[in-house]
């Protein structure tokens, strides 16, 4: 039957700029009244609209809308911060007394007094780039997308399981601080993915389009899921499912290996996204997602990768979900250099972590709503586009192994020791690809990896990978980041780990 | 001052009334609506000093309805009049604009036995408090050489759930909860505790078990990866049968041929007993899920046997029997979750779990574990902040942290012994275990 055309647009609708200006001067004025040296505000309203269907059937659809404010003050030389969903004039003078009680109980436990740097005073709007606004869409059509998907997977004897999924989001907000910055942001979002899962009594095996964790997202409109084809790759992914359940183990040893660009890209994220964010190379999240190999006095003297390896920070990428027109601090938007000719060159930085070292933000601080505090969180870590290709990659090597799309991940609380899986491997044998095989792992020491890396895919093959799941802080918050990345060849690994 | 900071929170005959309010309204067949309201605060601590101090109220009101045999969910986080017409409004027309599906059921009325989940000094906890406990453990890290990390939070909240079936359930819980990284020069320990009572956590007894594993974790050396007699603090344990819990407790995980989980064989040593009751105070009690089914104890592994499954009402109508009381919000499509979890303890006490071993490692946490094979119930993940060497039956130096990759049955299978003593280990998002330290047999370290 097919669907009326609708869209579901009241809850976009409900939140409005106007008088969000009023309340955030209101909250700086009563911030510096009470006693704030610095002081700035967050108002934020985020509308998520999310699509499952599973096994033929529409699963789930929600529609999520959230909003509120948030006061972030400095006083006595100590953070306070204290957060309220009511976003109404009565509500402002007991979160601003709330954050500035916060900071006075934090500068009785001081281990160092704030410095912020030079003021930041950006003023200006941003909206994401998009073709086609995601909630204008109608239901039907995405629906009618995923079924497609759906049925094309089922008619593939022997998976047991299949799901589709799409997300979108719509953030407004705005940020203004007593140094007389004033931004105004709308922020979208787009993604979509596909998984089936092939079942036997003793094995379980998966395969998913776009990447893994659920969805391939990026910042734009629905242009971006029309552009993955869903329909067209729903039937590969499940004949591949299904043909892992009969292949061989992936073989235990040290061999080449040619990673797609979606894992690239996660191992990008993993082992140099997270060590040169400055605030864990400073402790700050000692206890809980760990620290950094990356300290400072091996900035510009750490070999970290060969020459072949150059990683930007870039929050300018078109379609990166790290790509915005001011941080949460009023930094701008900009592209910098971490990893240089395979030097370690830069940190992702934020006022205060990037005050100690002399330098100037470099606008990497994200919250993940209202009730949060921002945090050193990756743009889009992208790695360079290199000069080979996935086809030259395989012709070279005698001896490999090719893995594609990320199972599991896990690395160590300094960034160094790390294992990966992935859904898909093929042997290389003598420059050509063999058997299919699963169960693929790989590990390694992030610096003796990156050092083994000789060769990148280039631009025609690169592509920008949105991570959406990115955990860090206390209380939890979760980034979406990306990373440009292209199919990429290391040397000596050893793969084929598992008990 | 104090009185300032007492957790603010809807009185329950307001919220009854917004949430009968709603349903009555409401043009669906069936209607339900979930209101989850919490203020809470977190200090956060680093080299020694508070370097992130942060609090927020804030709300969630969930809507699901069922119109002609489709489903609609929408939520919004604001308690008034016109956020239950917008989110009502918006939850009718998502399920409007879909074709018929199969529609998850929503239970009727059933008594909720009543748990404890409550304290008022956590409530009212405040940030000179928080300062005060951080202050402790900082200094006493300082006096001993070290540098000290960590948060310690305190919340309070309530959670109702109504559908037009009749169903009204509601619960206010407390919880506090710290945790600490105490880092020397060359190498650090770690502590957490957590309790519905902020009084039962002992400042001046987490710096003494945080500061004496830091000093006995320095200058680690590397020892060779293999397979090694273990012996797995709480900490390690909690957060291995959380991943048994995500990979094969549910029934939807059964029902789709992923779960490790075989009924009625024996898939661990039969030492090993563990089951998940919502009502036991001793854990983090919760009277009923998230679809207003009341909690059952359900028995998941006795004496080595795999006996039980968590349900959910999708998962319970599919199998033709009553839900457990384990489903999440709507929509759901990861089906039920087991998050009040218990191990049986064994009978030695903790120190002595070394006794005997030649040469194993003592493992103090798991870091990033990662499930890489649901089926075989194989994890990877490090070790992290106290690795040990243990070698005839005593701890001799700490060791690098290691990478293992491991079956969890097949480890479980090893079973040795387990501790008198049980700890409770709160989970980052959700639920919480209580669980013995235990020694295993074999465990494999792969880096």
């Amino acid at each position: 039957m097919p669907l009326r055309r609708a869209t579901l647009s009241a809850a976009v609708e409900s939140f409005s700029l106007v008088g969000m200006k009023d309340l955030a001067e209101a909250a700086l004025n009563a911030a510096q009244v009470k006693g704030a040296s610095y002081a700035d505000v967050r108002l934020d309203h985020h509308v998520t609209q999310d699509i499952v269907v599973k096994n033929g059937q529409l699963a789930a659809v929600s529609d999520d809308a959230s909003e509120g404010f948030g006061v972030r003050v400095i006083v006595d030389g100590a953070w306070g911060f204290a957060g309220s969903a009511r976003l109404d004039k009565t509500e402002i003078e007991p979160v601003v007394d709330r954050a500035i009680r916060i900071a006075r109980a934090s500068a009785r436990v001081r281990s160092a007094r704030l410095d912020l740097g030079p003021p930041v005073t950006s003023r200006g709007r941003y909206r994401t780039p998009l073709e086609r606004d995601p909630f204008a869409v109608p239901l039907s059509e995405k629906v009618d997308l995923l079924l497609r998907a759906d049925a094309a997977m089922g008619s593939v004897k022997g998976v047991t399981i299949r799901e589709g999924s799409m997300e979108f989001i719509r953030q407004t907000k705005i940020f203004a601080s007593t140094e007389g910055a004033f931004t105004e942001q709308e922020l979208y979002e787009a993604g979509a993915g596909l998984e089936a899962t092939a079942t036997s009594p003793d094995d379980v095996q998966n395969r998913s389009y776009p990447n893994s964790f659920g969805r391939h997202q990026g910042s734009g409109g629905y242009e971006y899921i029309t552009a993955m084809e869903l329909d067209r790759h729903a039937g590969r992914i499940a004949e591949e499912a299904v043909a892992l359940l009969s292949a061989p183990q992936c073989p235990s040893g040290v061999k080449t290996l040619i990673l797609d660009a979606s894992q690239t890209a996660l191992q990008i994220h993993e082992s140099c996204g997270h060590p040169t964010e400055l605030d864990r190379v400073f402790g700050m999240e000692a206890a809980y997602a760990g620290t950094s190999f990356m300290t400072p006095e091996k900035l510009n003297h750490l070999q970290y990768g060969s020459p072949k390896v150059t990683i930007t920070a870039d929050a300018l990428t078109p379609t990166g979900l790290g790509t915005f027109g001011w941080d949460d601090e009023g930094v701008p938007a900009q592209r910098t250099f971490l990893i240089k000719d395979g030097l370690f060159v830069g940190y992702l930085t934020s006022r205060e972590t990037a005050s100690v070292l002399g330098q100037e933000s470099n606008g990497t601080m994200r919250a993940d709503g209202w009730n949060r505090i921002p945090l050193i969180r990756m743009t889009n870590v992208n790695l360079e586009p290199g000069d080979s290709s996935l086809e030259r990659m395989i012709a070279e090597t005698r001896d490999g192994v090719y893995m594609e799309t990320n199972r599991s991940w896990s690395i160590d609380d300094k960034r160094l020791n790390f294992q990966f899986g992935t859904q898909l491997a093929y042997e290389i044998v003598d420059g050509k690809r063999g058997r299919m095989l699963k169960n693929a792992t790989y590990a390694g020491i992030t610096p003796e990896f990156w050092n083994s890396c000789d060769a990148v895919a280039g631009r025609q093959e690169w592509t920008v990978w949105g991570l959406a799941n990115c955990g860090k802080g206390q209380p939890p918050q979760v980034a979406h980041v990306a990373h440009g990345a292209a199919p990429a060849r290391f040397q000596h690994v050893k793969v084929g780990i598992l008990k | 001052m104090k009185s300032m900071e007492v957790a603010r929170l809807t009185d329950e005959a307001e919220l009854k009334q917004f949430m009968t309010g709603l349903l009555e309204r409401s043009p669906a067949q069936q209607t339900e609506v979930m209101v989850t309201e919490w203020d809470s605060a977190l200090t956060r601590f680093a080299n020694n000093g508070i370097h992130q101090n942060v609090a927020e109220r804030n709300v969630s009101v969930r809507v699901r309805v069922v119109k002609d045999g489709k489903t609609g969910v929408a939520s919004i986080n604001q308690l008034n009049e016109s956020a239950a017409t917008d989110v009502l409004k918006r939850a009718v027309a998502i399920a409007d604009l879909q074709p018929k599906s199969d529609v998850v059921p929503m239970p009727g009325p059933a008594p909720a036995r009543a748990v404890d989940a409550w304290s008022d000094a956590t409530a009212v906890a405040t940030p000179e408090e928080r300062a005060d406990f951080v202050a402790t453990v900082c200094m006493k890290a300082a006096a001993a050489g070290l540098k000290a990390f960590g948060a310690f939070s305190t919340s309070a909240g309530q959670f109702a759930i109504a559908n037009s079936l009749g169903v009204f359930h509601h619960q206010r819980s407390t919880q506090a909860t710290v945790n600490s990284v105490v880092m020397g020069e060359a190498g650090s320990g770690y502590a957490d505790r957590g309790a519905i009572d902020v009084r039962e956590l002992d400042k001046d007894e987490l710096a003494a078990e945080v500061i004496e594993k830091a000093q006995r974790n320095q200058n680690a050396q590397p020892v060779e990866p293999g397979v090694y007699e273990v012996v797995l603090e709480e900490y390690a344990v909690a957060e291995m049968l959380e991943f048994m819990s995500f990979m094969g407790f549910s029934a939807l995980a059964a029902q789709e041929e992923r779960s490790f989980m075989r009924l009625g064989e024996k898939i661990t040593g039969e030492e090993i007993t563990i089951w998940d009751d919502g009502l036991d105070r001793t854990g983090l009690p919760a009277a009923f899920d998230f679809e207003g089914v009341p909690k059952q104890r359900v028995d998941l592994i006795t004496g080595g046997v795999a006996s039980g499954l968590v349900y959910d009402m999708a998962t319970a109508t599919r199998a033709g029997r009553q839900s457990t009381g384990h489903g999440l919000p709507a929509p759901n499509t990861e089906g039920p979750f087991a998050v009040n979890l218990f191990m049986k303890p064994g009978t030695q006490a903790k120190a002595e779990l070394a006794s005997g071993i030649k040469r194993g490692i003592w493992v103090t946490r798991f870091w990033y574990v990662r499930i890489v094979h649901p089926k075989a119930s194989i994890i990877t993940g490090m070790t992290r902040e106290g690795t040990f060497l243990i070698e005839d039956g005593r701890i001799t130096r700490p060791v690098k942290d290691l990478r293992f990759t491991q079956s969890i049955l097949e480890a479980l299978q090893g079973t040795e012994a387990l501790s008198r003593s049980t700890k409770l280990e709160i989970g980052e998002f959700i639920g919480a275990s209580r669980v013995p330290a235990v020694r295993l047999k074999a465990f494999t370290f792969t880096s």
